[in-house]
């Protein structure tokens, strides 16, 4: 069989299982809507975090990133497992202790204060916006390269299946499609991982294999190679780093607490019965991520491997066929320079010949390696299964924030359970033409920004939840100023350093502290808390109910 | 809460600032200690093919990370049942 027979059979049934699965569990009130009951197991909550967590970038491109940075690679994969151990330390057990639906509606009733409420529903909205632009974009992608239809269509398929499960099942619906994406995408990931690795060294599990010696007898370690390799061809080192310490340090730091304080993270640990399962639910879903997140960086050193011994110093003509149909793409370049019918893949950018995109690491993989037609297509259900629940998820944090936190809490707090639930899918439909929208026309800076989504929870969300918790002290003005100068500290550096619309960007060298715009989220962070605690204790103790309510969520259900 | 209750709340608050104290600290090494700060010094250092330093910075501080919450929910589960069994005690 094809490999486009294989992908429509394999992508076919992964959709029916999703739809299945949506119209199986079909929310009758808002309490499922938002929080799917509150009922949810640990184990099954653990698996859909996972998969709202992992999105295309973490499928596709992440181990590409890698391949291509080397060390300097090791931010994302820090950063982006270590937030969960901030999360189950020092948010998710609390706010399920506090027991509503929302990070605003923590926020607001802590803060006793709308107008908290609202800072926090803003930066909600701005964080998931800036994200799910990017994801819609994404599923757009993936489904162009391997139904072979233009990206255009590809985004419109998308959204009318997140359209299907996201309106029509609510946070429960997403929750059960999740376990099966989970299942789907990890599979996919780790397939053909296994064959590689067992291909290149002998050794079938790819993060031993990465530190295993080659396999063709030489005995050599496969990054000594590597190394050596890099080395001759002008790069640096592959386990060696480029960026300065203080940059790597902040952003490490920066994606960790904006991790720990991105909304449609945390909101996942509202649907779990008690503080202890809301606990071992993060532990599971660090562990379901960790899977492919300590695979990925193996995937990067095996492909990174393949691509330099076929293509460097190799006549063009030569080339396999999975080279040709990648250039057909777009996604792999080659510009003869010299004219010598040979690719020269090099550092030095006017000798260099060869341009590739970091998508193709893992969506090449199969070929490179020759693995059978169903591995292929299962790489492309795994993708959209990536793209879909994390779009899912984040459209459902936009949605509950329109219908909970704004119509429910503030414009209209008469509203029956009958109307906000209809409110609740009527924003959930908005949010997905919204998203749709920015995935056919996106705008120039949604790329450069969605990194940045990181930066801006870390410094507005996560402090004044974590002070909720930790402090009694620390009250209404200061928790508003603090999340306001956070914010806005953070969007202004990210326009000026990133987007440029001050006018030119500045050089590197005008960075504050050397540290990237990536990284600022830690600086923002910091001031965050200075101004929160500062204004705090400049200002009057919070209410007498208010300190009560934090001693309330500070201790387990029963006592 | 009558003031036996409040004196167990405080006693329990206080061992789970300890714990997250302790497990942070390591959170914190193995990730912006070993990954970064003094991952050039344990690069020198071999584990089968990886040096030190970039080995935790790739694979070991994932690990770590994992096992740090399964260490803390052990350990918070243990002190909820004790303070609520400590409870049971004080209304019989």
């Amino acid at each position: 069989m094809s490999v486009q027979l294989w992908t429509y059979i394999i992508i076919g049934l992964t959709f029916a299982l999703y739809i299945f699965i949506a119209i199986k569990s079909r929310a009758n009130s808002t309490k499922e809507f938002y929080i799917a009951g509150g009922d949810v197991s640990p184990l099954a909550n653990g698996m859909a975090t996972a998969a709202d967590w992992m999105s295309a970038a973490s499928f596709i491109s992440m181990a590409g990133i890698i391949a291509f940075s080397g060390y300097d690679g090791s931010v994302y994969l820090m950063g982006w497992t270590g937030g969960y151990v901030l999360l189950a330390l020092l948010l998710a057990p609390y706010l399920r202790k506090f027991g509503k639906f929302t990070v605003p509606d923590f926020i607001g009733d802590r803060y006793y204060s709308q107008s908290a409420r609202i800072v926090a529903v803003l930066c909600a909205l701005i964080v998931s916006f800036t994200y799910v632009a990017g994801q819609m974009r994404g599923v757009g992608i993936v489904f162009s390269r391997f139904l072979e239809v233009d990206i255009n269509t590809g985004v419109y398929i998308g959204m009318a299946i997140v359209l299907f499960y996201a309106v029509l099942g609510g946070m429960k619906g997403i929750t059960y499609t999740q376990v099966a994406q989970y299942c789907v995408l990890i599979f996919a990931f780790m397939v053909p991982a296994f064959y590689i690795s067992f291909q290149m060294t002998g050794n079938p599990i790819p993060q031993l294999g990465m530190g295993s010696t080659l396999n063709d007898g030489s005995g050599q370690y496969l990054l000594e190679k590597l190394n050596g390799l890099s080395k001759e061809l002008g790069f640096s080192a592959y386990t060696q780093g480029n960026r300065p310490i203080i940059d790597i340090l902040a952003i490490t730091f920066a994606l960790m607490v904006g991790t720990a304080g991105l909304p449609h993270v945390i909101v996942r640990f509202f649907t779990v019965k008690r503080m202890r399962d809301a606990r071992k639910s993060v532990g599971l879903a660090l562990l379901f991520i960790a899977l492919l997140y300590a695979t990925a960086p193996a995937i990067s050193v095996f492909s990174k491997m393949n691509l330099i011994e076929t293509v460097s110093n190799k006549p063009y003509n030569k080339m396999p066929k999975w080279f040709k149909n990648w250039e057909k793409t777009g996604l792999i370049e080659f510009t003869d320079k010299n004219n010598d019918g040979t690719i020269q893949y090099l550092a030095d950018n006017n000798k260099n010949e060869l341009r590739i995109d970091n998508d193709i690491m893992v969506l090449a993989n199969p070929e490179i390696a020759q693995l059978p037609a169903w591995v292929i297509a299962l790489v492309a259900a795994g993708g959209l299964a990536a793209a879909l629940s994390t779009a899912a998820g984040l459209l459902l944090v936009i949605s509950t924030s329109v219908s909970n936190d704004l119509v429910k809490k503030v414009i209209n707090p008469t509203i029956s359970e009958k109307n906000e639930l209809w409110t609740a899918r009527i924003s959930a439909s908005v949010a997905v033409l919204i998203a749709g929208y920015f995935g056919i026309h996106p705008p120039g800076f949604v790329a450069a920004v969605v990194a940045l989504a990181f930066g801006l929870a870390a410094a507005s969300l996560f402090p004044a939840i974590v002070l909720g918790i930790f402090s009694k002290r620390v009250n209404k003005p200061g928790a508003i100023s603090g999340m306001v100068v956070g914010i806005l500290f953070m969007l202004y550096y990210m326009i000026k350093f990133k987007l440029g619309w001050f006018g030119e960007i500045p050089p590197k060298g005008d960075w504050w502290f050397g540290i990237s715009p990536e990284g600022f989220g830690t600086v923002a962070m910091m001031m965050n808390f200075i101004v929160s605690i500062s204004v705090s204790y400049l200002t009057s103790k919070p209410p007498k109910e208010i300190v009560e309510m934090v001693e309330r969520i500070r201790v387990p259900e029963g006592f | 809460m009558d003031s036996k209750k409040i004196k167990i709340a405080k006693l329990y608050w206080k061992k789970n600032l300890q714990y997250l104290f302790i497990l942070l600290s390591i959170w914190a090494l193995a990730s912006f200690g070993a990954g970064i700060i003094w991952k050039e010094w344990l690069d020198q250092f071999y584990l089968y093919g990886f040096p030190l330093g970039f080995w935790f910075a790739q694979q070991g501080s994932i690990y770590i990370f994992v096992v740090l919450i399964f260490v803390y929910v052990r350990l918070m589960n243990r002190l909820d049942d004790s303070i609520l069994e400590n409870l049971d005690n004080t209304n019989n």
